[in-house]
C-alpha cells in the first residue's frame, strides 16, 4: 500500500505545516468578512438617521476618498510585487516593496485621520447622530484593520532584516498578510461604493 | 518554485497578472466615481450602476490579487468564501427587511 | 488613578455576597493550600496551564464548565426560592436590583461559560481523536481560546465582589443597558466578559473547522466522518458565522456607552430594535451551536449501546447540515411582537416551523437505531432516552411559539422560559452529561461510577419536570419573566412546586459531584479501569488508541476504509494497535505560556476598561500585542518525538492490553 504511506507522510508533514496556516487564516478572514457585513447592515439601517445633523452629502469630500482609493489600490500591487519577490527568495527586493506598501498604508491612514479630525472639529463627530455613529464605526473599523496590518508589516520587516533567504514559516506569514491586505482592499471597494458614493447621490 | 504553485495549491500570480488586475480595478473605480460625480444617470440608475461596478471589481480583486480559481486545491477556500458571501447577504438583506418593515409599521421614520 | 473604582464598590454590606466571598475564599485557599502542600505548582504549570495538548485543554474546559454550572445553578436556586417566598406583600430576600443581577448572571454564565465551555471541552477531547489526527491545526490558538474563555468567566465572578453585574438580562437589551439607564459598571462587566470570551470561541471555531477540513486521517472522506465530528463541523461553521455578529452588536453597545454614540439610544436617531435584530442574528444560531454537538453525542452513544450502526447515517448528516443552514434564517422569531408586519413574521414563523422537520428526522433515526438493537441500559443511555422524551416536548412548545399569533400571547411570559429550559436542559445539558459519561474513560483511563450516574439522572429528570412544567402553567396564566415579586394567589402553588423541582435538581447536581468523587476514589478497581482503550465496544477511531491516549494520540496514523472505521477494523480482524509497526519520529508542538499570558493581559485590559482605569487598560493592550509579537518571533515552537520514546509508550500500552485480555 505505497499509496497509503505517501498519503500518511503528506498528512504528517506538508499539511501539518504550510497548508493549515494559510487556509486557517483565510477562514479567519471570512469571519472578519461577517463583521464587516454586520457593520454594513447597521450602516444601511442608519443611513438616513441624521437626527437634525448633517447628511453624507454635506460632510463627505469625494476627492479625498478618490485619493485614498488610489493609494490603497497602489499598495495592493506593491504588496503583490513583494510577494513575487518573496517566492523568488529575493529578500531585499521583497523588503523594498513591503516598505513602499507600508508607506502607502501610512499615507492612507493619515488621510483618513485627517478626514475624521476635520469632521469632529466641525462638530460632526460620531456622537452627533446615528448616521455618523455608523459611518465612523464602519470606516473606523476598516482603518483599525489597516493599522493592524501596518503593525504586522513592520514586525515582518523587522524579522526579515538582514536575512538572505526566507523559510517556509516566513513565507506563510507573508502570504497571510497578503491575504489580509488584499481583503482590506475588497472591503474598501464596498466602503467607497456603499458609504461614500451612495451618500452623495 | 519555478511553476509558482506551492504545495497548498496557492498560485502566486505574476507581474503581468497584477498589472492586469490593477488596470481593470482603476478603470472600474474611475467609472464608479465618474458616474456619481458627473450626475450622468438618474439616482436609482446610479445606485444600480455603482453597485454592479463594485461587484465586478470585487471579482477582479479576487481573481487577480487573491488568486482565487476553480482548482480542486482551492475548493474549500472558494466554498468558505461563497458560504460567507451568502451569509452576509442573508444578514444584510434580513436586517434591512426586518428594520424597514418595522419602521413602516411603527412609523418611526 | 483608579477611575471609577472606590472602596464603596465593594459590597461588604450585603450579607449574601459577604457569605459567598468567605465561602469562595475558603475554597480557593484550600485548593491553593493543597496544591502547595503536595508541591504540584510546577506540574500544574508545565503539564496543564501551558499545555497545548487538545485532550488536556478539553479537560480544563470541562472543569471550568462544571465550576460555571455550580455558580449558575446557585443563581437558579436563589431565583426559585425568591419566587416561592415573594408573594402577597412578602418582598422575599432578594431586593430587585440584586435579583436582576442574579437572573442576568444566571443566563450569561449558563450559556457562555457553562454550555459553551462544556461544548468546546468535548470537541477538544473527541474530535482530533475521532478523525485520526495528532493534534488540532493550531495548538497554540487552542490554548489561547481556552484562556480567553476562562478569564472572561473570572471577570464575571469578580463582578460579585467588586462592583456589580448587569441588571439588564442575559442579552442586555438597550435602551435599558445604555449609560442613561444603567450608569454603573454592571453592563460594562457584561460587555467585556462576553466580548473576550467571544474572541476565544471564534478562534476555536476557526481552529476546529481547519482541523476537520485539513487533518482527517487518510481515507476519511466526508461521508466516512463520524456523526459527532459532523455535528462539530456544522457547529464551527455556525460559530464563524454567528459570533462576529455578536461581536459587532456588543461592540456597538459599548461604543454607545463609552463614546456616546447613537446606535441604540432613544435620542440621536438610535434604534434599539436594530440591537434585537443583530443580537438574535447571533442568538438563534447559538442555540444550534450548543445543541448540534449534543445531537452528535447522542448518535454515537445510541449506536454504541444499541450494538448496531446508526440508522440512516446519511440522513443524519443531511439533517445536521440543513439545520445549520436553516438556523441562519429564523432569528426574527425572538421578536415577533417588536412591530414588524405580517411579511416578516410569516416568513420567520414558517422558517422556524421548517427547522423542526430535520430535527424530527433525527429523533426517528435514534429511535430506529434502538429498534431491534440489543440496547444496553447503561447510565449513559439513560440520559439519551431522557433526552428524547424531554427534548421532543420542548421542541413542540417551540413550534407553538413559532406561530406569530400565539407568540403575541406568550411572548416575554414564563412559557418562553419553560420552553428554552426544556430544550436546553433536556437537549444540551443531558447531551453533554451523557457525552461526559461516555468519553470520560477515554480522557482518564477509568469509567465513571454508574450507580451514582443513574441517581443523578433520575433526580435531574424528575426534578426537571417538577421545576418547569409549573412554569409552563404560570406562563399560560400570564406571569411574565424576570418578575421579582407578585400577588396573584393562583401562581403561588405552582411556584412552590417549581421550587421543589429545583431542590430535586440540586440533589441531582450533588449526585453528579458524588459520582465524580466516587469515580476518582475507585479508579483503580479492576472493573473501573479501562486498559483496552475500548470500554464500550464502540465504533469510531478514538477508541482504537489507549485510554488515556498518548500525547501524540496515534503512533501510526490510521487509514480509514469505511464509515465507523474502528468497528470495521475489529470485524475484519485488523489489529490497529499492534506494537512494532514502522514508527517514524512524530512532529509535535511545544507547550507555551503565551496563551496564558495573553489571557492574563486581556483580563487586565477588560478590568481596566470596566473601571475606566485607562492606564491599566493600556498596560493590558500593550501586553497582548507584545506577547503576540514575541510569540511570532519564537522559532522554537515544535519538536520531534524520537522513535525510542514512541516504542516505550506503545510497549507499555501493549502490556496493559495483554494484562486486560488475560484477566478476561
Amino acid at each position: 500500500m505505497a499509496q497509503n504511506i505517501t498519503a500518511d507522510a503528506a498528512h504528517g508533514h506538508d499539511e501539518h505545516h504550510e497548508s493549515p496556516v494559510v487556509f486557517g487564516f483565510w477562514v479567519y478572514l471570512m469571519t472578519d468578512c461577517i463583521i464587516f457585513g454586520s457593520l454594513f447592515a447597521v450602516f444601511a439601517v442608519m443611513r438616513n438617521q441624521f437626527a437634525g445633523g448633517p447628511t453624507g452629502h454635506e460632510v463627505f469630500e469625494l476627492s479625498g476618498v478618490g485619493i485614498e482609493t488610489a493609494i490603497l489600490l497602489l499598495s495592493s500591487i506593491t504588496y503583490g510585487f513583494g510577494m513575487i519577490a518573496a517566492h523568488d527568495n529575493k529578500v531585499s527586493t521583497m523588503r523594498t516593496w513591503l516598505g513602499v506598501t507600508f508607506l502607502l498604508g501610512l499615507g492612507f491612514l493619515f488621510m483618513e485621520i485627517r478626514e475624521f479630525s476635520h469632521m469632529i472639529a466641525e462638530g460632526n463627530g460620531p456622537d452627533r447622530s446615528a448616521f455618523l455613529s455608523s459611518f465612523f464605526t464602519l470606516v473606523g473599523t476598516h482603518g483599525l484593520h489597516v493599522t493592524c496590518g501596518l503593525l504586522w508589516m513592520a514586525v515582518l520587516l523587522f524579522q526579515t532584516a538582514g536575512k538572505t533567504e526566507l523559510n517556509e514559516r516566513m513565507i506563510g506569514k507573508l502570504t497571510c498578510l497578503s491575504l489580509f491586505w488584499h481583503f482590506l482592499d475588497i472591503v474598501w471597494i464596498c466602503v467607497f461604493t456603499f458609504v461614500y458614493l451612495m451618500s452623495v447621490i | 518554485m519555478a511553476d509558482h504553485v506551492s504545495s497548498s495549491g496557492e498560485s502566486h500570480g505574476s507581474v503581468g497578472s497584477y498589472l492586469t488586475g490593477f488596470v481593470l480595478a482603476v478603470i472600474l473605480t474611475v467609472a464608479a466615481f465618474g458616474i456619481v460625480m458627473s450626475h450622468a444617470m438618474s439616482p436609482s440608475g446610479t445606485v444600480g450602476a455603482i453597485a454592479l461596478l463594485a461587484v465586478i471589481q470585487i471579482v477582479v480583486h479576487l481573481v487577480y490579487f487573491l488568486h482565487m480559481n476553480g482548482s480542486s486545491a482551492q475548493r474549500w477556500n472558494v466554498m468558505a468564501f461563497v458560504f460567507t458571501v451568502l451569509s452576509v447577504i442573508v444578514l444584510v438583506a434580513g436586517t434591512i427587511f426586518i428594520m424597514h418593515d418595522t419602521s413602516i409599521n411603527m412609523m418611526s421614520r | 488613578m483608579l477611575g471609577k473604582l472606590t472602596l464603596s464598590a465593594i459590597p461588604y454590606d450585603v450579607p449574601i455576597l459577604v457569605g459567598t466571598f468567605i465561602g469562595a475564599a475558603i475554597a480557593g485557599l484550600a485548593v491553593v493550600g493543597l496544591i502547595t502542600y503536595y508541591g504540584k505548582w510546577g506540574y500544574l504549570w508545565r503539564e496543564w496551564l501551558t499545555s497545548v495538548d487538545h485532550k488536556r485543554i478539553g479537560v480544563m474546559y470541562i472543569v471550568v464548565a462544571l465550576v460555571a454550572l455550580f455558580r449558575g445553578f446557585a443563581d437558579a436556586i436563589m431565583m426559585r426560592s425568591q419566587l416561592a417566598l415573594a408573594y402577597a406583600g412578602n418582598p422575599g430576600y432578594l431586593p430587585p436590583h440584586h435579583y436582576d443581577q442574579i437572573f442576568s448572571a444566571h443566563g450569561t454564565i449558563m450559556i457562555f461559560f457553562m454550555a459553551m465551555a462544556f461544548m468546546q471541552g468535548l470537541m477538544n477531547i473527541v474530535v482530533p481523536l475521532q478523525i485520526g489526527a495528532r493534534d488540532v491545526a493550531f495548538p497554540f490558538v487552542n490554548t489561547l481560546s481556552f484562556w480567553m474563555t476562562t478569564i472572561s468567566f473570572l471577570l464575571v465572578n469578580v463582578s460579585l465582589f467588586i462592583g456589580e453585574f448587569s441588571q439588564c438580562g442575559w442579552l442586555a437589551y438597550p435602551p435599558l443597558s445604555e449609560q442613561q439607564f444603567s450608569p454603573g459598571v454592571g453592563v460594562d462587566y457584561y460587555i467585556w466578559a462576553v466580548q473576550l470570551s467571544g474572541v476565544g470561541t471564534l478562534l476555536t471555531g476557526v481552529n476546529f473547522f481547519t482541523t476537520i477540513v485539513k487533518m482527517r486521517a487518510p481515507g476519511m472522506t466526508y461521508m466516512r466522518m463520524p456523526v459527532f465530528t459532523w455535528t462539530i463541523f456544522c457547529t464551527t461553521v455556525l460559530i464563524m458565522v454567528a459570533f462576529p455578529i455578536l461581536t459587532v452588536a456588543i461592540a456597538l453597545l459599548g461604543l454607545d456607552r463609552y463614546l456616546g454614540m447613537h446606535f441604540f439610544t432613544n435620542d440621536g436617531g438610535g434604534n434599539q430594535m436594530l440591537y434585537l435584530s443583530l443580537i438574535w442574528g447571533w442568538g438563534h444560531p447559538e442555540v444550534y451551536i450548543l445543541v448540534l454537538p449534543a445531537f452528535g453525542a447522542f448518535s454515537e452513544i445510541t449506536q454504541t449501546f444499541s450494538r448496531k450502526p446508526l440508522f440512516g447515517y446519511k440522513t443524519m448528516v443531511y439533517a445536521t447540515a440543513s439545520i445549520m443552514v436553516l438556523s441562519l434564517l429564523v432569528w426574527a422569531h425572538h421578536f415577533f411582537t417588536m412591530g414588524a408586519g405580517p411579511n416578516v413574521n410569516t416568513f420567520f414563523g414558517i422558517m422556524t416551523m421548517v427547522i423542526a422537520v430535520p430535527t424530527g428526522v433525527k429523533i426517528f433515526n435514534w429511535l430506529f437505531t434502538m429498534y431491534k438493537g440489543r440496547v444496553e441500559f447503561h447510565a449513559t443511555m439513560y440520559w439519551v432516552i431522557g433526552f428524547m422524551i424531554t427534548f421532543s416536548i420542548g421542541g413542540m412548545t417551540g413550534v407553538m411559539l413559532a406561530i406569530p399569533a400565539a407568540d403575541f400571547v406568550l411572548h416575554n411570559s414564563l412559557f418562553v422560559i419553560a420552553h428554552f429550559h426544556n430544550v436546553i436542559i433536556g437537549g444540551v445539558y443531558f447531551g453533554y452529561v451523557a457525552a461526559m459519561n461516555f468519553w470520560f474513560p477515554k480522557a482518564f483511563g477509568f469509567k465513571m461510577n454508574e450507580a451514582w450516574g443513574k441517581r443523578a439522572f433520575w433526580f435531574w429528570l424528575v426534578g426537571f419536570y417538577f421545576a418547569f412544567m409549573p412554569i409552563y402553567v404560570v406562563g399560560f396564566e400570564g406571569m411574565t419573566r424576570r418578575m421579582n415579586h407578585y400577588d396573584n394567589p393562583e401562581w403561588h402553588p405552582w411556584l412552590l412546586i417549581s421550587a421543589f423541582g429545583a431542590a430535586l435538581i440540586a440533589l441531582g447536581v450533588v449526585c453528579q459531584l458524588t459520582q465524580i468523587y466516587v469515580s476518582i476514589r475507585d479508579r483503580n478497581l479492576a472493573e473501573n479501569r479501562d486498559l483496552t482503550g475500548d470500554p464500550w465496544n464502540a465504533r469510531t477511531l478514538e477508541w482504537s488508541t489507549s485510554s488515556p491516549p498518548p500525547f501524540y494520540n496515534f503512533a501510526i496514523v490510521p487509514t480509514v476504509h469505511e464509515l465507523d472505521a474502528f468497528a470495521h477494523d475489529k470485524e475484519a480482524g485488523i489489529d490497529t494497535r499492534k506494537v512494532g509497526g514502522d514508527y517514524k519520529p512524530i512532529h509535535m508542538p511545544k507547550n507555551t505560556a503565551c496563551g496564558f499570558l495573553i489571557g492574563a493581559f486581556s483580563f487586565v485590559l477588560g478590568f481596566g476598561a470596566i473601571w475606566y482605569i485607562w492606564w491599566l487598560a493600556a498596560v493590558g493592550l500593550i501586553g497582548i500585542i507584545a506577547t503576540v509579537i514575541a510569540r511570532s518571533a519564537d522559532n522554537d515552537v515544535d519538536y520531534y518525538v524520537p522513535v525510542s520514546e514512541i516504542v516505550r509508550i506503545e510497549q507499555e500500552h501493549s502490556r496493559n492490553l495483554m494484562a486486560a485480555q488475560a484477566a478476561e
